[in-house]
């Protein structure tokens, strides 16, 4: 029997709709309950459900309804033989009769549907599969001209069932997808804390050799990171020069204890055997893939310097890399500003002093402008993050003597002259 | 009425009866908002409505499913249920789907509130 021309208009005029929820819908709950609606809709059934296996727990869980009550289970636990059954006919529009005598156990599955909602008299049972995976049913009750389904109808249905499961099993998939993501980020960020914390082990293994400055390692990691940060680096950059800073005296491991520990200034001979330290941490690091670039080259290069006097290659401005010049600056800044066996540490003001002496010759100028304006904005309130004057100790720095001093020296190396010295880039 | 999504539901009240107008298009959105209102009218007593559907021109899929749940909602709190000014073309709708077996037609809205008098009365 042909439907009437009206009815198909609106039957397709149904299916299309649905194609563009199931595509557009980002929420399955909704998506779910629309296209309910729209099958619903297409050919004026007054009840119907919605129910979706979850494997989990092994049941056929409500999930949209229409014109039943909450007397309507709201979970059916099922087994492999029934989930069987229903797969063996997904995606056929049957009537109650016909699948209960598929198996005894659907009989009983129509019989807890039937039973808990009044008035709800089941027409149609569609089950709904994709790649031979259960994803649900489609329950239908009557029409409400309460005539029976033609064949035509019936293959509507199963069209809309069918395309309402790829619906749910798709949304299904991104969600794994999703939850994949999610694991696989947390398992990075697990593997990178255990990563830094490896490699703050690794710098206090290497303070410890060297007695009278244990904490060097850490406090330069630190530095490197305030300068970084305030010369502007992104994070995953400002984390790879704090790694840096960490590590940028690893190869002192292999200088002999009493040349690092000496309580006074030693020989050329042990000079010479400590100015190996630099070449010595490249060769540690380099087998190692760090998650973030040049590591191995800011160890080699932190005791160059801009006019070419550093060690070990003798490398000048630009071919000193910037991040080697910032663990330079930080390791010659902690220098300073701790106690050494043979000296104790200096003022502010003679590192400040110093600063401006050898800015365009051992340092380069717009990291000690970047070390000064971090220094700056602590000493002067602007900022709350107090970490350098929390490392260097309660009345290292009296503010009003020092806020003039940083100032000036930032505008002396901002000056076109200074910056023409020797910026970095 | 302001619905709560901020649209407007034009209504108004004739004694126990609620006179509900529909848009030019009846689909999820605006169905939902007319079911709403049909529901607050129901809730605050009144005991017969009218869906008046003048100016509509195309009910949807969803609107439909959307009648059949005010039909239920009537029928479930005994009240009366009319539609009226239905243009032709969905009068042949609502027929081939069944509507019109649990829901009376009225040409206006005048039309249908004496119906509603009438059947009152009896």
């Amino acid at each position: 029997m042909e439907l009437p021309t009206q009815k198909l208009v609106h039957i397709f005029g149904a299916l299309a709709d649905l194609g563009q929820e199931i595509t557009d819908c980002n929420n399955v709950q909704d998506m779910v309950q629309t296209s309910l609606q729209l099958l619903t809709g297409a050919l004026a059934i007054r009840r119907s459900a919605i129910l979706e296996y979850v494997p989990s727990l092994n049941s056929l869980c409500l999930v949209a309804s229409r014109g039943i009550d909450t007397s309507f289970p709201q979970t059916l636990e099922i087994d492999d033989d029934i989930r069987g059954a229903l797969l063996a006919v997904s995606q056929t529009a049957m009537s109650p009769e016909r699948l209960s005598t598929l198996h005894p156990k659907l009989r009983l599955l129509l019989d807890q549907c039937k039973c808990a909602s009044e008035g709800f008299a089941i027409q149609l049972f569609v089950p709904m599969a994709v790649r031979d995976e259960l994803v649900g049913v489609v329950v239908l009750g009557k029409k409400a001209t309460e005539e029976p389904f033609p064949e035509e109808e019936c293959e509507f249905i199963q069209s809309m069932a069918r395309h309402i499961g790829v619906g749910i099993h798709n949304h299904r998939l991104v969600e794994q997808i999703e939850q994949r993501a999610e694991e696989n980020r947390r398992l990075y960020e697990d593997l990178r804390t255990i990563y830094r914390d490896t490699v703050r082990a690794f710098a206090a293994a290497i303070d410890i050799k060297d007695k009278y400055t244990q904490g060097h390692s850490e406090r330069v990691g630190k530095y490197s990171e305030i300068i970084a940060r305030e010369l502007g680096w992104g994070e995953e950059e400002v984390e790879g020069i704090a790694i840096a800073g960490y590590l940028h005296d690893i190869g002192k491991l292999v200088v002999e204890r009493d040349i690092i520990n000496a309580p006074y200034k030693i020989d050329a001979k042990a000079s010479s055997e400590l100015n190996r330290h630099p070449a010595a941490g490249f060769e540690i690091l380099s087998p190692i893939h760090h998650p973030y670039t040049d590591i191995p080259l800011m160890a080699k290069y932190h005791h160059e310097r801009l006019d070419g006097r550093g060690y070990p290659d003798g490398l000048t401005g630009d071919q000193i890399p910037l991040g080697a010049k910032i663990v330079s600056l930080a390791d010659s800044f902690d220098a300073m500003t701790t106690d050494r066996p043979y000296k104790r540490r200096r003022c502010i003001e003679d590192v400040i002093e110093d600063f401006r002496a050898n800015s365009g010759k051992q340092f380069a100028p717009d990291v000690v402008v970047a070390l000064c304006r971090a220094l700056l904005k602590e000493v002067s309130g602007e900022t709350r993050d107090r970490r350098i004057l929390r490392i260097l100790g309660k009345n290292y720095i009296e503010a009003e003597k020092v806020i003039p001093l940083l100032t000036e020296l930032i505008a002396e190396l901002e000056s076109p002259t200074s910056l023409a010295v020797g910026t970095s880039t | 009425m302001t619905d709560p999504t901020g649209c407007i539901v034009k209504s108004r009240c004739v004694g126990t009866a609620a006179v509900v107008y529909a848009s030019d298009y009846l689909n999820k959105v605006s169905g939902e908002r007319i079911e709403r209102e049909c529901k607050r009218q129901l809730d605050s007593g009144c005991q017969a409505l009218v869906i008046d559907f003048h100016g509509t021109e195309i009910v949807n899929s969803i609107g439909i499913s959307i009648l059949l749940d005010i039909i239920d909602v009537a029928e479930k709190s005994g009240a009366q249920l009319v539609f009226s000014d239905v243009n032709h073309q969905t009068i042949q709708l609502f027929d081939v789907l069944g509507l019109t077996r649990h829901v009376a037609l009225a040409s206006d809205e005048h039309e249908a509130l004496s119906l509603l008098a009438q059947s009152s009365a009896a």
